[in-house]
């Protein structure tokens, strides 16, 4: 299930590298102490640091250190305790600046690897190339004004974490996949809120192409800024066309930065470029090497959460669920806590098609996430408790849950108001059998010269009788007794 | 009774203290004594009112016995690269039309709180690029000294304009800062005390940057007692500035009065340089018997690498400066030249913003640092900088100061060396090895030369060990009784 | 190592900085002088040796993650240059302008 592109000369294999930057969660900026918040006033959140006003100097926000150490952790890859800032020279409207303060020779996080779960089952293990620390440009904005570009710089200074892949990735859907997992962790460890529409989380998308079969690396391009899975997917699928298509004319890919249209559908070469990019890195002379204790490292080790791997193996393990269903459940860590909590001493596996089923059914069609849902999770485990008890059954359970959706109430004082107790009395359920066999002599004779298919129409009578509120599996056995099918 | 701006600053304070004489009146002789000066240029911007209002708050806090301490009430003139709120600040640079901060340095803040009396902004090398004050945007300083035929002479650079401010009588003390010399060569230029003191010890911030990893703010005074006292003023742990030293403020002045006696002085042969004029050296002698006479053991030390610190320097503090400078853009603050496109803007803002010594800087930073150069200068100029500083920790291993000349020559002429951009870098020859390892260094005025100009002699000691460098400077400065005055600014000899 | 007139200019546009065209030769032969000044530090065995980061040996200070700065735009737009400001955002706040640039 490679993914390939045919050409006339023949298959070309796609090479995918993604560099995620990911804003780190945290009240103040990396370098000051202005606020990080999303969406206020222009320039409200700015310190006289993130304004590059002359003589201000950057103090580093030590919570953003274990942030990027944590998530570093989480990635299973190297922590550097020995870490330098250096400043990478540019000159745009939103870098006030001139330099943006990374990390480029030693960056925190050497290298580790993410498990990705193939929809085939299979996994496939993906290379981290590192993790870099560094800061937020500002906004600009285009089209507030004919003739000038409005310069935000709120967003200057917030730290970010830049993840940088290994060329590992084959397919758009194996870059969707990764990125997701990479926001699944992120969110486990609470360094990142991956809210991707509000720019929490973006990725620059590099791709080549090459023949089936080759392992020389061709010339790449980096699609830079894509904010969605869906549009990493459908830029790496373009930009793959288009280079296939550009080799097969005859023709070269150039090494530039491309921008992703999602209203053309295509990618184009970004800005016009008048002048070649030479970043002038070198260490920040304001800022001392960043270095770290082992005893941080292991603090942090020891702070950190079941990440989704592990769950998802003990959900396995101990639930008994599908692979499939544990790592439905894993990907959200909500989700994950939910599905524990409504299973906790129960059914675990009904508990997981619940969740999965009627639940995530009932919050996409509210467009409600697992954290707004009306029905917390205990509510849900005594629905589950309720059917477990024979209160009611199963169908029953399906019109509780609509309800307890739909108001927030309790599932056993839905039941007691609508008086929707199953009917267990074998006495009851007995008469009820005898009177509808009697009334249709022709049917039970039906049944009785082996048509066992036609008792389930018995059972439908009998139940239409009660309201729907006769054990369906007493029912079952009333009927056969007295029908001997 | 000796005209009030003639007093050392220290001799200030006890006056003001034993009520001889106000701060209001102290500050209105140095009002007056600034606009019978103006003839040097020292200033960028004059702040009378402010000096005004805040002698008067001294007059008033002592008046109620709650004087600040030994600098409350004492005008000081602040060099115009200190942030100063509400009060333009210009770095000498066209870069920095109108720009009027609405903060105030580390630095300058903590005199204030100590009771000095801003006077105003003094003038110096644009960005404190240059060692004779001339490449000013406002012009270049003059010496108060003059030279042969009354000839206006350079004060040296960068602090320029706070040295010509001291030397000339118009302030009790100034700030200046020092990134290769730039304090300790004026002061030796114009015939006064400059410190360094060690990098880490008084905060960067609210500082304009040349160069981070060399920049200090110090005093420029008329007294090596007056340098301990307004130290004391200015340093402390900041923590705003990440290079800022987590460690207490000790009492500069402990030491001043307990010589020398068993004090091991260094002497490297290395800054021995070819060419270096015989009365130069003559003086560097002179310092050491001075020091012997007074109980002090002269050991030879090598400093094998001091003729590549000033190379080193060249390329490092470019680079550095070539980043801090990059946000002089013209949008949020400074000059704006209006552009077709933002590239545009960019380039006509720092192409007419910028001097053409800072435009050289820039050009040779942004050269050493780019691709394919990184390597071959600047981190071959970091490694011989740890090689220089190595050197320095092995030589305190055996004495406790270095003596050194300050400048390889008195103060020239304005208009001189101005064609050679090297030849007017190896004036810093003698300061720019300590700025490379951080280490605090002073300039004590200690004679003059053939033609009558002062000259300085340098002394270095170990990392945040300003107390015996202190006590060394103390003792060469009784020795040298070094009395000579510049002229009068009014004409005449004072 | 020579700077000529082709090299100056390349680093003028990367300092973003105009440099009349009749100042090139000046500057590539000012400039020369310089860096052929420095390489005498080619001279110096640095085989082994670390660069040097910082002069200052010291354990750095560290924020804590508390705001407490912002919420001061007229600090921070005090001194800004556009002569035409911007139209006010919320919040008391507003923006920097540059020429209008073309993604
Ligand atoms: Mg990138
Ligand atoms: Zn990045």
């Amino acid at each position: 299930m490679s993914y390939l592109i045919s050409g006339e000369s023949g298959d070309w294999e796609v090479v995918i590298g993604l560099e995620i930057h990911a804003q780190i969660v945290s009240q103040a900026k990396l370098f000051s102490g202005a606020a990080t918040a999303f969406g206020a006033g222009p320039n409200t959140q700015v310190s006289l640091v993130d304004a590059a006003m002359p003589g201000m100097l950057p103090v580093i926000n030590e919570y953003c250190v274990e942030q990027a150490v944590k998530t570093g952790l989480g990635l299973k890859a190297k922590i550097n305790l020995h870490s330098v800032f250096e400043r990478k020279n540019y000159f745009y409207a939103d870098l006030p600046q001139g330099y943006q303060i990374s990390q480029y020779a030693e960056p925190i996080v050497g290298e580790g690897t993410v498990v990705l779960d193939m929809p085939d089952g299979e996994t496939r293990d993906i290379g981290i190339e590192r993790l870099h620390m560094e800061q937020d440009a500002g906004k600009s904005l285009h089209d507030q004004d004919p003739k000038r570009t409005f310069i935000d710089l709120n967003r200057s200074g917030v730290a970010l974490m830049e993840i940088v892949s290994k060329p590992d990735l084959r397919s758009p859907e194996e870059a969707g996949i990764y990125l997701r997992k990479i926001r699944s962790i992120l969110r486990y460890l609470g360094t990142c809120d991956g809210n991707m529409e509000q720019g929490s989380m973006r990725a620059d998308v590099n791709v080549s192409v090459r023949p089936a079969g080759s392992d020389a690396l061709r010339t790449r391009t980096e699609i830079k800024n894509v904010n969605s899975v869906r549009f990493v997917m459908q830029a790496i699928e373009h930009e793959a066309e288009r280079q296939v298509e550009a080799y097969e004319a005859g023709g070269e890919v150039v090494q530039e930065t491309r921008l992703f249209d999602a209203a053309k559908n295509e990618t184009r070469p970004m800005r016009a470029k008048e002048y070649a990019h030479d970043y002038r890195y070198f260490p920040d002379p304001d800022l001392l090497p960043l270095v770290l204790a082992d005893e941080d490292v292991e603090r942090i080790r020891k702070s950190l959460p079941e990440l989704p791997d592990d769950k998802k193996a003990r959900f396995v393990s101990d639930y008994g669920l599908s692979a499939y269903d544990a790592g439905v459940l894993v990907a959200e860590r909500e989700t994950a806590d939910y599905f524990e909590t409504a299973a906790k001493g129960r059914d675990a596996k009904q508990a997981a098609n619940w969740v999965t089923g009627n639940l995530f059914g009932a919050l996409n069609k509210a467009g409600k996430a697992i954290a707004e849902s009306p029905v917390p999770p205990g509510a849900l485990g005594g629905l589950l408790d309720l059917m477990a008890d024979d209160t009611i059954s199963g169908r029953m359970a399906k019109d509780v849950f609509d309800e307890m959706f739909e108001t927030g109430k309790d599932p056993a004082a839905i039941v007691a108001d609508k008086g929707l107790e199953q009917i267990t009395d074998t006495g009851e359920i007995e008469a009820v059998v005898a009177r509808i066999i009697a009334e249709n002599p022709d049917q039970a004779d039906d049944v009785r010269s082996g048509n066992d298919k036609a008792i389930g129409w018995f059972v439908g009578q009998v139940m239409k009788a009660t309201q729907g509120k006769a054990n369906p599996k007493m029912v079952n056995d009333l009927l056969r007794e007295k029908l001997g099918g | 009774m000796t005209a009030l701006t003639e007093l050392s600053l220290a001799e200030a304070g006890k006056g003001l203290e034993a009520g001889d004489f106000t701060a209001e009146e102290l500050t209105r002789a140095c009002i007056e004594a600034l606009e019978g000066g103006r003839d040097l240029n020292a200033f960028i911007t004059e702040t009378p009112d402010i000096a005004l209002d805040r002698a008067k708050a001294s007059d008033a806090r002592r008046a109620g016995g709650k004087a600040a301490g030994p600098m409350d009430g004492i005008p000081i003139a602040i060099k115009d690269l200190f942030c100063t709120e509400g009060v333009l600040t210009t770095a000498g640079s066209h870069i920095l039309d109108g720009f009027t901060p609405t903060y105030e340095s580390t630095v300058s803040a903590n005199l204030k709180d100590s009771g000095a009396v801003m006077l105003g902004k003094t003038n110096l090398d644009e960005f404190a690029m240059g060692s004779a004050n001339v490449t000013s945007y406002y012009g270049p300083v003059k010496n108060p000294w003059k030279g042969p035929g009354g000839k206006d002479l350079v004060p040296g650079g960068s602090s320029g304009g706070s040295a010509a401010a001291v030397a000339g009588g118009l302030c009790s003390g100034a700030i200046g800062t020092d990134t290769g010399g730039s304090i300790r060569q004026p002061a030796s230029f114009t015939g006064i005390v400059g410190m360094k003191p060690t990098y880490g010890r008084c905060s960067r911030w609210g500082i304009v940057a040349f160069a981070s990893s060399l920049d200090q703010a110090g005093p420029l005074t008329r007294s090596v007692e007056d340098a301990a006292i307004m130290l004391g003023a200015m340093a402390g742990h900041d923590a705003k500035d990440s290079t800022s030293a987590p460690i207490d403020v000790p009492d500069f002045s402990a030491g001043l009065k307990e010589g020398v006696k068993g004090m091991k002085v260094g002497i490297a042969k290395e800054y021995n340089l070819d060419g270096m004029p015989g009365e130069i050296e003559a003086l560097w002698q002179q310092g050491m018997d001075w020091l012997k006479d007074q109980g002090a053991e002269c050991i030879d030390v090598s400093l094998a690498h001091t003729k590549y610190a000033l190379p080193a320097y060249y390329i490092v503090a470019p680079a550095e400066a070539s980043s801090n400078l990059a946000r002089y853009d013209g949008v949020r603050y400074g000059l704006r030249v209006e552009g077709e496109s933002l590239d545009d803007m960019y380039e006509a803002t720092r192409g007419e913003g910028f001097g053409d010594e800072v435009r050289r800087r820039i050009l040779i930073g942004t050269y050493v640092l780019s691709a394919g150069y990184y390597d071959a200068y600047y981190r071959q100029a970091q490694k011989v900088r740890t090689l220089i500083a190595k050197d320095f920790t092995e030589a305190f291993e055996q004495v406790d100061v270095l003596l050194t000349p300050t400048a390889p020559s008195a103060a020239f002429a304005i208009g001189d060396k101005m064609d050679d951009p090297v030849a007017m870098y190896l004036n810093d020859v003698f300061t720019v090895p300590a700025s490379m390892a951080g280490l605090p260094a002073i300039s004590v005025p200690a004679g003059l030369d053939g033609d009558g100009l002062p000259l300085g002699l340098h002394l270095i000691a170990k990392p945040f060990d300003e107390v015996t460098l202190f006590r060394a400077a103390s003792a060469l400065e009784e020795a040298a009784g070094f009395d000579a005055r510049p002229p009068s600014p009014k004409g005449g000899a004072s | 190592m020579s700077l000529d007139k082709d090299t100056v200019r390349k680093i003028a546009i990367l300092a973003r900085i105009r440099v009349p065209a009749d100042a090139l030769d000046g500057l590539s032969v000012e400039l020369s002088n310089i860096i052929g000044w420095v390489e005498q530090l080619n001279e110096v065995d640095t085989e082994g040796v670390e660069p040097m980061t910082s002069v200052a040996d010291m354990d750095w200070p560290r924020r804590d993650d508390e705001i407490t700065d912002g919420g001061r735009a007229q600090d921070i737009l005090a001194n800004a240059t556009d002569p035409e400001p911007a139209p006010g955002g919320k919040d008391g706040g507003g923006f920097f302008t540059v020429p209008k640039v073309v993604e």
